[in-house]
């Protein structure tokens, strides 16, 4: 079965269509490669193989046919944020330990509909809540990427990194994520691979495990952005079901990858280059400015003024919606139950066993800044601040076409590196939160390697609804970066 | 600063999580610093600025009114850690 | 007479304002599409937003919106065009997200006002704070397990109305007042089935009690949850009595939620622990904020019905019945459809008396309501024009309701079946006179000799004789006709 991990989901796609590989053997290839390197990776939280055969063998009665949709017989992976019917649902989470949902969430609603395999539910920060997949109840994920010359375990990003080290290592061909202040990017960033996070809207929340109600995106991960256009086109859609849905076609995206740069302008934020960020993601920036420049973009400087703020009015935001989202945990529906004498006894047994600690501060902060005289100081001002966050980028979008910036402000840390301080963590998010913020599309698209041979991503920022614009300069990135380098842990070499 | 016990066994006690007495105090501290780090929102001039609320985009949508919905209970009652025929189940409450 | 309730210190002043939760008439719930109605198995109106499964959204029912402008345009109250949707957050069993989708910032009715009549004649006008939109809880059953409660959620999620009125009641009475005419105007607009025994129409109850004459208000209490206008008539009075007691004997009424015992007539407090409650509102952001066109809402507008009031006024223009008359007849919107069939185009005079009088009677002793009526108003304004034409008298007529009371045959069958037609021909009358003449010629000699009282006699003599059918003007004509021969 050699030669069957060098697909991408485009060319597999392609190969399938052609009948010169079958679904089947596709899929098998991909649970085989699961079965040999995740359990070292962890990438996976439940893993589907019969499932994934049973649909595998029908996608090739399809595909004799001369039928199929966009995806038919295309191994992937499900984050295990989004409800799947019948499969276990975590949210990497003890309280949703044993939860299958009966019913299957808008986004792989569509991939079905349109054909794809799923191999299983993918590892992530509980809730979606980290940028390092260290937040698991079901353990810390493993970035397949190495430090040159050295064995330390480094983190795949999170909150997706069971999605973003899945796609590196070739064990799903694409995967889904979700986006809440970069929870795409960072990890796409971190494992060398492309991940898009939609315009706020473009893709239904319905059936997806919320974390922050304003903020929460789902998105496309691949190795490389025209899968991610397929992913996206699939995944994309006006849901009825979602209040926040928007009602506007969704466009042909993988044919806006070859349209270029030419003519647009590109705006460069000022405020972007950080005190400490090391001086290569500063070169690799300066790269990327060079590559668009040299197909025919012009650059503008802009600037961001608020993005200092971005940070701190996330985490009010999304803290005090998720400790209100999360309520619903209290072991009485669904769920892992801890017995209690009394109600209250019962919801807080269960709650203290079943979140895991940065959960649990999480909740504790939402509930204070929402806490009866604090909401004006916290919440209100948080929300105002968002507004001038999202003026920012409307103005500048007045001058610019998309915005240019490094996904995140450093490669990809050791597990054992983990600073102590959780706001030192947060400020992983620093370049990935404002466009959340806004509610703007972003993608991140691989650049480079660092000095120590880890990938490094560039953040394509854009205009509502604008993600062809970003998937066309994010291709002239990809073409100039030429990036086929693969981690060290990958399908089809030995673990 | 660190958020004092009471106030950290107040959010607790509101957020039902319980605490052991070990926690409290780092968790005062943990919360503490994100809570100074937040403060620097005050530096912000808002005067006039309106909340945001959504990001804005979705145009605002009502449902028909039809039963489209129900006569499920398998499905509501299906990850139930405690059924008692068609119930849910809790502890006894006493009012 | 303001109502005053005389302690030690001597008298005091009520000040009640009321929290009513009118359950809205929908088919579904206001955020799912599971249906609203009432009973049903257990757990089966439940879709799996109601029982606050992960990922689920709410979507907001267009109707329930419709409901509450229609209740606010009833109300005489402000529309707003914007208004949001928040969550106010707090553990229980029976809210499965734990959190209740509210307006608690922006409602979308604003001030408004209510007149109502009081049984002196006298009419008072009770201010209306706001409406807003909000999802009810599931139930609790507590009586069927020693050591469980269970958790039923078909009413999770049905959407109810708050209607909070201004603390401007000063009576027990005003309170019962306020709340019927409450329930009148939201029947009569078809918002909410007014049924308090069912619970779609409750109320919160604050009470605070003062000084006549002075200013401010005193520390209220909030008696939750009461379930029918009686009840919450005694609650006050035993509440004030209550708080009276405590302030004279120089102490603090303490701001808390009580309950309404009504086996013993008392109130008491429903938790001790008010540190546990911190809402912590914040817009949901699940959903957009709610914005709806004033030409919707002049629609909506142009659509309502006569409200109790103007058609109170109308009646009593088109139809001559007194002020009174016109309320008992318009207190149900069936009552006043039914009376204008029967009066419409008849003697209006005819049919108000026979509609406050007979039929009313009727339907008091057969336990019907005008909905199930056991005659219908087409029946009744037969009934009334078989009077109207003399075909049969007024006497003869109350035996013919009773009858279609009890058969449902049609007046004009009935009249027919048992040959009641009123006898009009004089030579028939004239002959039963002769003959009631000829057997009582000493009556008749007493009679000519001055006793004018034996003309009754004769009268229901001769009726008696004609089985009652005779037709009565002629009788007493041909009575004196002959009697003066």
């Amino acid at each position: 079965m050699s030669g069957m991990h060098d697909f991408t989901l485009a060319s597999a796609r392609d190969a399938l269509k052609a009948r010169k590989i079958s679904a089947v053997e596709l899929t098998n290839a991909h649970l085989d490669a699961i079965e040999r390197l995740d359990g070292r990776l962890n990438s996976f939280i439940t893993r589907t193989p019969d499932q994934a055969r049973v649909a595998a063998k029908a996608a090739d009665d399809i595909l004799a046919k001369g039928e199929g949709g966009a995806l038919t017989g295309i191994p992937l992976g499900i984050k295990d944020l989004f409800c799947t019917n019948g499969v276990r649902t975590t949210a990497a989470s003890k309280i949703l330990g044993n939860f299958v949902p009966p019913y299957e969430s808008t986004v792989t609603s569509n991939l079905l509909r349109d054909g794809a395999v799923f191999l299983g539910k993918l590892n992530l920060d509980e809730f979606a809540m980290g940028s390092a997949n260290l937040n698991s109840a079901f353990g810390p994920v493993e970035n397949p990427w190495k430090r040159n010359g050295s064995d330390a375990k480094l983190v795949p990003g999170g909150s997706s990194g069971g999605s973003a080290a899945a796609v590196a290592a070739g064990l799903v061909l694409g995967a889904t994520g979700t986006d809440t202040g970069g929870s795409i990017r960072q990890p796409a960033a971190f494992t060398g691979i492309a991940g898009i996070k939609p315009t706020y809207g473009r893709c239904s929340r319905f059936g997806t495990i919320a974390f922050a109600s304003s903020l929460d995106q789902a998105g496309p991960m691949a190795r490389n952005l025209q899968d991610c256009a397929i992913l996206l086109e699939s995944m994309a859609g006006f849901d009825e079901r979602d209040s926040t849905s928007v009602n506007t076609p969704v466009p042909n995206y993988e044919a806006a990858l070859t349209r270029g740069v030419k003519g647009l302008r590109v705006g460069i934020p000022k405020e972007y280059h950080a005190p400490g960020m090391p001086a290569e993601i500063e070169a690799l920036w300066q790269q990327g400015i060079n590559w668009l420049k040299a197909a025919g973009a012009e650059v503008v400087e802009v600037s961001l003024p608020h993005t200092k703020y971005g940070l701190p009015t996330y985490y009010i935001a999304a803290l005090a919606e998720a400790s209100s989202n999360l309520a619903r945990y209290d072991g009485v529906r669904f769920g892992e139950r801890v017995k209690g004498d009394s109600l209250d006894a019962l919801y807080e047994a269960t709650r203290a066993a079943g979140f895991g600690e940065e959960v649990k501060r999480r909740i504790l902060i939402g509930t204070h800044v929402l806490s009866s005289g604090y909401y004006d100081a916290y919440y209100l001002r948080a929300q105002k601040v968002r507004t001038l966050i999202q003026r920012d980028f409307l103005n500048a979008f007045e001058k610019v076409d998309f915005l240019l910036t490094p996904t995140a402000p450093s490669s990809a840390f050791a597990q054992d590196e983990k600073p102590t301080d959780p706001v030192q963590m947060y400020l992983n998010d620093i370049f990935t939160v404002p466009a959340s913020m806004a509610g703007v599309p972003a993608l991140s698209v691989p650049a480079g390697l660092d000095a120590q041979g880890v990938p490094l991503g560039l953040q394509l920022i854009g205009k509502f609804f604008d993600e062809e614009t970003l998937i066309a300069a994010g291709h002239v990135i990809e073409q100039a970066a030429s990036f086929t380098h693969r981690p060290a842990i990958h399908a089809g070499v030995s673990a | 600063m660190s958020l004092d016990a009471k106030t950290v066994t107040r959010i607790a006690r509101l957020a039902r999580i319980g605490l052991e007495p070990g926690e409290v105090d780092s968790l005062g501290k943990d919360m503490g610093s994100i809570i100074d780090w937040v403060e620097q929102l005050n530096e912000v001039d808002v005067t006039d600025v309106p909340p945001m609320i959504g990001t804005g985009l979705a145009t605002p949508r009502l449902r028909e009114d039809r039963v489209t919905d129900g006569n499920r209970r398998d499905d509501v009652l299906s990850n139930a850690p405690d059924r008692e025929g068609p119930f849910y189940t809790v502890p006894k409450v006493v009012e | 007479m303001s109502y005053r309730i005389t302690g030690n210190t001597g008298e005091w002043e009520i000040v009640v304002g009321l929290e009513v939760h009118a359950q809205v008439i929908s088919q579904a719930k206001l955020f799912s599409g599971a249906s609203a109605s009432y009973g049903g198995e257990p757990n089966t109106h439940v879709s799996l937003i109601d029982a606050g499964f992960p990922g689920m959204l709410p979507v907001l029912n267009q109707e329930c919106v419709a409901q509450a402008v229609r209740t606010g345009l009833g109300l005489n109250a402000q529309i707003n065009l914007f208004s949001r949707f928040d969550r106010k957050n707090y553990f229980y069993a029976d809210l499965p997200t734990g959190y209740q989708i509210s307006q608690f910032a922006h409602p979308i009715v604003g001030e408004g006002k209510v007149l109502v009549d009081l049984a002196d004649g006298s009419t008072r006008e009770i201010g209306v704070t706001r409406l807003h939109l909000e999802q009810d809880a599931g139930k609790s059953i507590h009586d069927q397990d020693p050591t469980r409660s269970f958790i039923d959620l078909n009413r999770a999620g049905v959407a109810l109305m708050e209607i909070v009125s201004e603390p401007d009641i000063r009576s027990p009475e005003e309170a019962g007042a306020y709340l019927r005419k409450l329930r009148q105007i939201l029947r009569y607009i078809d918002t909410c089935d007014g049924n308090m025994e069912e619970g779609s129409m409750r109320a919160d109850v604050n009470v605070s009690v003062r000084k006549p004459g002075e200013e401010g208000y005193r520390t209220r209490c909030e008696i939750k949850n009461v379930n029918s206008i009686r009840y919450v008539m005694q609650s006050i009075e035993v509440e004030a009595q209550r708080q009276i007691e405590i302030w004279e004997a120089g102490g603090e009424v303490d701001q808390e939620t009580r309950l309404f015992d009504h086996v013993r007539s008392e109130t008491r407090s429903l938790r001790s622990k008010e540190d546990a409650h911190d809402y912590r509102y914040f817009p949901d952001p699940d959903l957009l904020p709610l914005i709806i066109e004033q030409s919707w809402v002049d629609e909506l507008e142009a659509a309502l019905p006569e409200l109790p009031e103007a058609k109170r006024d109308r009646l009593e223009r088109e139809y001559g019945v007194s002020r009174y008359e016109a309320s008992v007849l318009t207190a149900e919107q069936a009552v006043a459809d039914f009376y204008e069939t029967v009066a419409k185009g008849a003697d209006a005079r005819l049919a108000t008396n026979w509609m406050l009088g007979d039929f009313f009677a009727a339907l008091n002793r057969t336990g019907r309501s005008i909905e199930d009526s056991p005659v219908s108003a087409e029946g009744l304004r037969e009934l009334l024009s078989l009077i109207s034409d003399s075909t049969i008298n007024g006497k003869i007529a109350k035996e013919v309701l009773e009858d279609m009371v009890e058969t449902g045959e049609s007046a004009s069958a009935i009249v027919e079946r048992k040959g009641l037609r009123q006898v009009t021909d004089t030579g028939a009358i004239e002959s039963s006179i002769r003959d009631i003449l000829a057997a009582n010629a000493d009556k008749v000699a007493e009679f000519k000799s001055g006793k004018d009282k034996l003309f009754g006699f004769f009268v229901g003599q001769t009726m008696k004789a004609m089985k009652g059918k005779g037709n009565p003007a002629l009788v007493n004509e041909t009575l004196k006709k002959l009697l003066s021969e």
